[in-house]
């Protein structure tokens, strides 16, 4: 450190499982848990949109619950069970029922908040939700994801599906390679 | 392929990489040796720099540099006036960095390299500023910057007024002398922003050695760019490749010529050799990104004893600002647009185009539209409040009719071209969108809410949208020797699913799956001709390109085929990927195949080679003939002759609780007409969005600041942006009237979902609290709006 004033930056090690493998990293303690995943992990597909835990794109599932990981620091992740949006689909590249659902119904448009959402309604179909809830508690369910281009008809109407469809819980049910036969509707 | 390509439902081609975290969005790119930016902004709306001092940050460990407008060279003059206007007679632009003043707070004052944006940051905190405050214009009315008196933004401009212009038709005076009814509102829309999910960003890297500055960058006309930063560097052109990746929403807010980090960042990589990322955040987004809307009007309605318009005057005032980049393009489409389907025998519009000390303006989807929309159908609501007439039949009396296109509105459009209505059926609109809301029985239920102690109203909400301006946009498509098509066209994308809607326009054509269409957008290594994406013109514009140059392809593929195949071009066809001779689907080369065979070389490659029957030419002559090309390729262009002009009908239900002043929409329908649909769901998708934004204008967007020109809501706590609890079930459906000015026959439809939500808003709590007396003269309302209209 030279002259300025500001204090040196201690690293620490942490060790974080993600989407089942294991890593160690030596981290700042003020890098986010965000930009560890992205900048040092390379899983960019959780995305950071607000940085001030609003707009719900950098949702993960962090020991099974969905968290901000722009409210959370890499170091306080250490020793947790993380799962991102890369964990979804199987290792073929067949997606998992919950993302055909948003290509079914056209719920995503610059795919930008796409992998917050898909973490917020993983975590919520988890819960085992009644299949009956009206639209209005889907909305509900959904409201800490902020999209700007879907207007949420596409998301809603896929978590409706999901919700009747006996879907919810099973493993991606597409070989892998079906996907291009898939492009009609 | 029997089955159809073109106007089917295709589910989208760029899904899957943005469902599994595949895609590559601008700050996913990691480039070796990368150094990261972060810049110092003016934390003042209106001061004079009396210095900088950088020498603290420059000595933090891991600091590469540190710029001010002194270290600028190559950059140091003005940013480029991207459409200069006649009537623009006082154009302002920044500098890449404040020389001497800042006129918002926001803007660029000075930018660190650094290992890490971490670093980076530390260093824009040890960098001193001293600022000496200068008067600042933000009033709350905007009249008051244009007034005599008013301090200045910038001292050239007398009246904080960077440009004043009319547009007329026929002869305003006579149509209000010989009126049976005049009606006046002053009508105001706020400030507001397009903000995308993902803000803006730029990467670039400069290869010293071939001299080859690639920059990768979230704008929406990455060829704009590119020339741009050739000239800037005195490179040639094609030594700069600008590429936009993947983009996390656009909205108009992510196309300028240049932003300040669009120079900043490639002068900073060329200078250190090593690439350079910046990448926006939000608190930085939301006063460093340009804003839009903002204007009052003050509009007067002259009727006959019919209740049919004999004129409108209309004056407004527009906020650009403490610069104008994009020029009045804004101010000027909200005066060609406020006529709307209406016949205007005689139109005035007087336009004043305002400095102020706040963040630039420039298009955010609707681009002056929903501006003059709320002023037209906001005093057509009020007269026929006041005429006793239904606002439906105010405005069937007044619809131009189907029989009346091409419909001169006698305007000049954003684009220097006429304002000429190509088709439409307006009448057939409004009542269909009547049907859809329930207007027959919604009285009747609107009573018996009343009763019960609910207050519903019912809102209507017209306009007609210019889309698809030129000048033009090409396109390239190839055919590859394995068959798969790849198309590349130099308009990018920010989520329209154009790699999906561009690869149905050419499978209808080639009789190929979409699957085998491969799309390029936004990339200037592939396409670099156009101008980009905007005003709704992509599918129009590009789209028209791209079944030129699949017409194109596909002539070629006949004629080789003819070649091979010895039959008369006029004898095959396309199927299913392959050219047939007509009625003998077995007798066929495909299209990998007649790839091979368009390139004459001595030896053929590819999996389809054993299928042909002879790959030298068996003709005389030279293996090429003369004016012929190898490969089965094209170029095309397509140049409209003027906009298209897209319209729709949008009407909302909504309840209102006047002791919360919470609005509840019970029922939106949408009735669209964007000509012919290539893709419904993907058209759908827009308007579902568009929508959605205009609900967020009519409730929650609005850039709050105060008279010292701080932005009190800068962050996604304060400026509320709609979730799902707030976005109703939306209901939409089509007509189609073709464009005759286009092949495709298409219209745009990116922009419209939003364009007449305020209005429409407007109008349903208004009808709603009918009761109360109250007229809604103003967007956004926020619920204390709404309370103060029960308590007066």
């Amino acid at each position: 450190m030279s002259e300025s004033s500001l204090p040196p930056q201690e690293k620490r090690l942490i060790q974080v499982r993600v989407n089942g493998v294991s890593h160690e990293a030596q981290v700042e303690t003020r890098w986010l848990l965000s930009d560890v995943l992205r900048h040092v992990l390379h899983l960019t597909g959780t995305h950071v949109g607000c940085e001030h835990g609003v707009c719900g794109a950098c949702t993960v599932l962090f020991n099974g619950s969905p968290i901000r990981s722009c409210l959370m620091l890499a170091v306080q992740a250490h020793g947790a069970d993380i799962l991102t949006v890369e964990g979804l689909a199987a290792p073929g590249g067949a997606l998992h029922p919950l993302q055909q659902a948003l290509r079914q119904y056209h719920g995503l448009q610059c795919g930008f908040c796409t992998p917050g959402f898909l973490m917020s309604i993983y975590a919520f179909l988890q819960e085992d939700p009644d299949p009956n809830l009206s639209d209005e508690q889907i909305r509900e369910a959904l409201s800490g994801n902020l999209c700007r281009c879907t207007g949420y008809q596409g998301i809603v109407a896929a978590v409706r599906h999901l919700l009747t469809s006996a879907q919810v819980t099973t493993a991606p049910q597409v070989e892998p390679g079906a996907i291009a036969e898939e492009e009609r509707v | 392929m029997s089955t159809r390509s073109f106007g089917e439902p295709i589910l989208r081609k760029e899904d899957q990489r943005f469902l599994t975290g595949s895609g590559i969005y601008i700050d996913d790119i990691d480039l070796p040796d990368m150094l990261h930016a972060a810049i110092v902004r003016s934390p003042y709306a209106h001061a004079r720099i009396l210095s900088i001092d950088t020498s603290q940050a420059a000595q933090l460990d891991g600091v590469k540099a540190v710029l001010t407008y002194q270290d600028l060279t190559l950059a140091a003059n003005p940013l480029p006036l991207l459409i200069p206007h006649p009537a623009l007679t006082h154009p302002h632009t920044q500098y890449a960095l404040a020389k001497d003043v800042v006129r918002y707070v926001g803007e660029a004052v000075a930018m660190v390299v650094a290992v890490d944006r971490y670093v980076a940051e530390d260093a824009v905190s040890l960098i001193d500023v001293d600022y000496e405050p200068l008067p600042v214009i933000s009033p709350d009315h905007l009249e008051v910057a244009a007034s005599p008196g008013t301090p200045l933004v910038h001292e050239d401009t007398p009246h904080n007024t960077a440009a004043h212009f009319v547009q007329q038709v026929g002869d305003i005076d006579a149509a209000f002398a010989d009126a049976t009814h005049v009606f006046e509102r002053r009508l105001r829309i706020d400030r507001s922003a397009s903000q995308p999910m993902e803000t803006r960003g730029v990467v670039a890297r400069f290869d010293a050695f071939e001299q080859i500055l690639t920059v990768w960058d979230t704008t929406q006309g990455p060829i704009s760019i590119r020339n741009g930063l050739a000239v800037l560097f005195g490179l040639p052109a094609e030594k700069v490749r600008v590429t936009a990746p993947d983009l996390g929403g656009g909205f108009g807010g992510k196309i300028m010529l240049f932003y300040p980090e669009e120079i900043l960042v490639p002068l900073a990589a060329m200078r250190l050799n090593r690439p350079v990322k910046w990448i926006e955040d939000r608190l930085e987004h939301m006063v460093g990104s340009n804003h839009e809307r903002g204007q009052v009007h003050d509009i007067a309605l002259a009727l006959d004893a019919n209740g049919r318009i004999l004129g409108v005057r209309d004056r407004f005032w527009h906020d650009t600002g403490a610069y104008c980049p994009y020029g009045i393009i804004v101010p000027v489409i909200t005066a060609c647009q406020l006529p709307g389907p209406y016949k205007l025998p005689n139109y005035y519009s007087d336009a004043t185009v305002v400095y102020t000390n706040r963040t630039p303006v420039s298009p955010y989807r609707g681009a002056g539209r929903p501006h003059g929309v709320f002023a037209i159908e906001r005093i057509l609501d009020y007269a026929a409040d006041q005429l006793g007439i239904e606002r439906a039949e105010i405005r069937r009396r007044n619809f131009i009719q189907p029989d009346e296109f091409p419909y001169d509105v006698g305007l000049t459009f954003q684009d220097g071209l006429p304002t000429r209505y190509d088709s439409g059926n307006y009448p057939a609109g409004l009542e269909r969108a009547l049907e859809m809301i329930g207007y027959d029985y919604f009285r009747e239920e609107q009573r018996q809410a009343r009763e019960a102690g609910r207050l519903l109203g019912l809102g209507l909400g017209c306009y007609v949208e210019g889309t698809g301006i030129g000048p033009y946009e090409g396109a390239h498509i190839s055919i590859d020797n394995q068959g798969e098509i790849h198309v590349a066209t130099g308009v990018s994308t920010q989520g329209q699913g154009h790699q999906t809607s561009f690869a149905q326009i050419v499978a209808e054509v080639l009789d190929v799956d979409v699957v085998k269409i491969h799309v390029t957008t936004g990339d200037t290594q592939r396409f670099a001709w156009g101008t980009g994406t905007y005003a709704s013109r992509a599918l129009v514009v590009a789209g028209n390109a791209i079944g030129l140059a699949a017409q194109a392809v596909k002539e070629k593929a006949l004629k080789v085929a003819s070649s091979v195949l010895e039959v008369a071009p006029e004898d095959l066809e396309l199927l299913d990927g392959r050219v047939c001779v007509k009625g003998l689907p077995t007798r066929g080369l495909s299209l990998a195949a007649l790839s091979i065979a368009s390139n004459p070389i001595r030896y053929a490659y590819g999996a389809s080679a054993p299928d042909l029957p002879a790959v030298l030419p068996t003709r005389p002559g030279p293996p090429l003939s003369p004016g012929e090309e190898p490969g089965l390729e094209a170029t095309r262009f397509f140049s409209p002759i003027h906009a298209t002009f897209a319209s729709g009908v949008h009407a909302a239900i909504v309840e209102v609780d006047i002791q919360t002043g919470m609005v509840k929409v019970r029922k939106y329908a949408v009735l669209h007409d964007c000509g012919k649909l290539v893709n419904p769901l993907i058209v759908e998708g827009q308007i579902y969005g568009g929508v959605a934004q205009g609900i967020g204008g009519s409730f929650y967007e609005h850039m709050d600041y105060d008279e010292h020109g701080q932005l009190l809501n800068a962050s996604f706590m304060d400026f509320l942006i709609p979730y799902a609890t707030e976005v109703p079930h939306i209901e939409i459906d089509h007509i189609e009237t073709p464009s005759p000015i286009n092949p495709l026959g298409v219209k745009g439809a990116g922009e419209a979902g939003c364009i007449p939500v305020p209005a429409v808003m407007a109008a349903a709590i208004e009808d709603a609290l009918a009761s109360f007396g109250v007229t809604v003269d103003h967007m956004p309302l926020t619920p204390d709006d709404i309370r103060k209209f029960g308590i007066r």
